[in-house]
């Protein structure tokens, strides 16, 4: 790396049903809030990087064209990034590679999306092959139920205990969500609530998966001597980042001890010199469109062994006042504009080690992992941030 | 301002022609007569379903045609319950990934032959490890759907 990066602003909209806004204007109200995070203005901004989903999620090819006014990006180097889930983390990953490069001092990046202008599901389906795989994938929610089925059984998990962890997971994002001023679903839920909710895709049920939600989320990275310069007072710097991606043909990975999860991982720990993730992480915004799926995460980030992540919510190490609280805006569960989504972690993760998360902050939180999944099931991005540049 | 925001509705709608190569090509001809086959790799030795002409592993190119079984596991499933733009059939229905005996990576098709009314009685027919067999459709195009679905076998 030739130069530190830090997060030094985030912007996010309220997310939902945004008919009250165009596209451009939403993403405007996400980029305004940045600056005014940072106190800097769009002529300081030397690069900007944009992403969402495929375009036909809102019926607008190359959007990031469309978004140039509301990004400040005229007249300014601009380029779009798009892994499907994954889009908000390799996102992130790409402004940091601008400024870790040495090239920019100065770089925003914002993801967005209008899940409510088209077919979310649908759109899905066409990010698989005509030939072979698109009748079979429907959306996301058959393509991770049959992840979550395979998970259980690999481990022999009685299937009422992973029902009833699912459950609990999903009722802590919906508490965690109801404090997040830009959260989705605010509705407050029980474990009955969840176990009785109607099958989406057997057996997972409508309170174990996330809604599609309109919404952006901009972040402002800078290097080193650009935070001393400006006097930035509480920079957030990334530590560590990891991804990893998987073969085209949905059955040829192990979705289990899923590779592209483990590397990532590993890549963005051994970058921030972290050995045992339980103990030196204090806070993870674990993407978490499933119930199911953030369980399957947490053995595949190294929380707990293999067929153990069940343990993690039964003893509340993963709930506020555990060992390692996760997801504390409310998830990914509450909360879903998918070009947004793994921006929305990251940036969770910075107000969480800034001090700066109000009502939803973990006390004493100075290092963090935000991640997000994507492709079909096949992208995998963490990174790692923290208060201090050591 | 009047505090109002108008929708505006319409409808992207485009064709398409998609080139197969001749190895899906012949992949596909094979199901006309109810043969499933793949493509091993001679350096990993994998037998790659559907065929294909370059290993994702090796990378390197592949033409050793071998035919796999009829029959196979199940790998995982889902059973869909909700609509979507696009979709190939009425929910609720059964899809899994199924690894056929002989090939090395599994293929994702629809699960048949068995009562959807209840999801819990279903889970207990449907189970992962469980045998199927491919059930063809009389009339065979040469596409993936020429298997109607697989089907459990007793």
């Amino acid at each position: 790396m030739t130069q530190a990066v830090a997060i030094i602003g985030t912007g996010q909209t309220e997310c939902g049903k945004r008919d009250d806004v165009s596209y451009p204007e939403l993403i405007h109200e996400a980029v305004r809030r940045a600056f005014e995070a940072s106190g800097l203005e769009a002529e300081d901004i030397e690069a900007v990087v944009s992403g969402s989903m495929p375009p036909a999620m809102e019926g607008v090819a190359n959007p990031h064209l469309y978004w140039v006014d509301a990004m400040g990006a005229a007249n300014k180097p601009l380029i779009r990034t798009a892994t499907c889930g994954s889009t908000g983390m390799s996102l992130a990953h790409t402004c940091f590679y601008h400024v870790a490069s040495g090239l920019f001092d100065l770089v925003m990046v914002i993801g967005a999306e209008k899940m409510y202008e088209g077919d979310p599901q649908g759109t899905m389906a066409t990010v698989a092959d005509p030939f072979f795989q698109r009748p079979f994938l429907a959306g996301a929610p058959g393509i991770f139920s049959l992840q979550s089925n395979e998970w259980a059984h690999r481990y022999g998990l009685e299937e009422k205990r992973v029902r009833m962890a699912a459950a609990q997971l999903s009722v802590r994002n919906h508490n965690d969500a109801l404090l997040n001023p830009y959260a989705h679903i605010k509705v407050k839920t029980t474990v009955e609530d969840v176990l009785a909710s109607r099958v989406i895709a057997y057996p997972v049920r409508m309170l174990d998966v996330c809604p599609g939600s309109d919404g952006a989320c901009a972040l402002i990275m800078a290097s080193e001597k650009m935070v001393k310069k400006l006097g930035i007072k509480t920079p957030a710097w990334v530590r560590g980042i990891g991804y990893c991606g998987e073969e085209a043909f949905f059955g040829e990975g192990d979705k289990v001890v899923w590779q592209s999860a483990i590397n990532a991982a590993k890549g963005a720990y051994k970058q921030a010199g972290i050995s045992n993730p339980r103990k030196e992480l204090d806070v993870a915004e674990v993407y978490n469109p499933f119930t199911f799926q953030e369980m399957l995460f947490y053995e595949c980030f190294g929380f707990c062994d293999f067929g153990k992540a069940c343990e993690l919510v039964e003893q509340e190490v993963v709930m506020k006042g555990g060992d390692l609280p996760c997801d504390p805006s409310g998830g990914t569960l509450c909360t879903n504009p998918i070009g947004a989504t793994g921006l929305q972690r990251t940036a969770e993760i910075v107000l969480q080690v800034t001090k700066k998360a109000g009502e939803r902050q973990i006390p004493g939180a100075k290092t963090g992992l935000a991640h997000a999944m994507g492709g079909l099931d096949q992208f995998n991005g963490v990174m790692i941030i923290s208060n201090t540049l050591q | 301002m009047s505090g109002q925001s108008r929708i505006l509705e319409g409808y992207v709608s485009l064709p398409y022609r998609w080139a197969m190569g001749e190895t899906t090509t012949r992949f596909f001809d094979e199901f006309k007569n109810k043969k499933i086959m793949g493509t091993r790799c001679g350096k990993c030795n994998r037998v790659l379903i559907p065929a294909r002409s370059f290993c994702s592993h090796c990378f390197d190119n592949v033409d050793e045609w071998v035919e796999v079984g009829q029959e196979g596991v199940i790998k995982t499933w889902v059973a869909v319950n909700f609509s979507y733009e696009g979709q190939p059939k009425e929910p609720p229905y059964i899809l899994g990934i199924i690894e056929l005996d002989g090939a090395d990576v599994g293929l994702p098709h629809f699960i048949g032959g068995v009562p959807m009314d209840d999801f819990d009685e279903l889970a207990k027919k449907v189970r992962i490890g469980e045998k199927v067999r491919a059930v063809w459709k009389e009339s065979r195009e040469g596409n993936i759907l020429d298997i109607d679905y697989f089907e459990p076998v007793d």
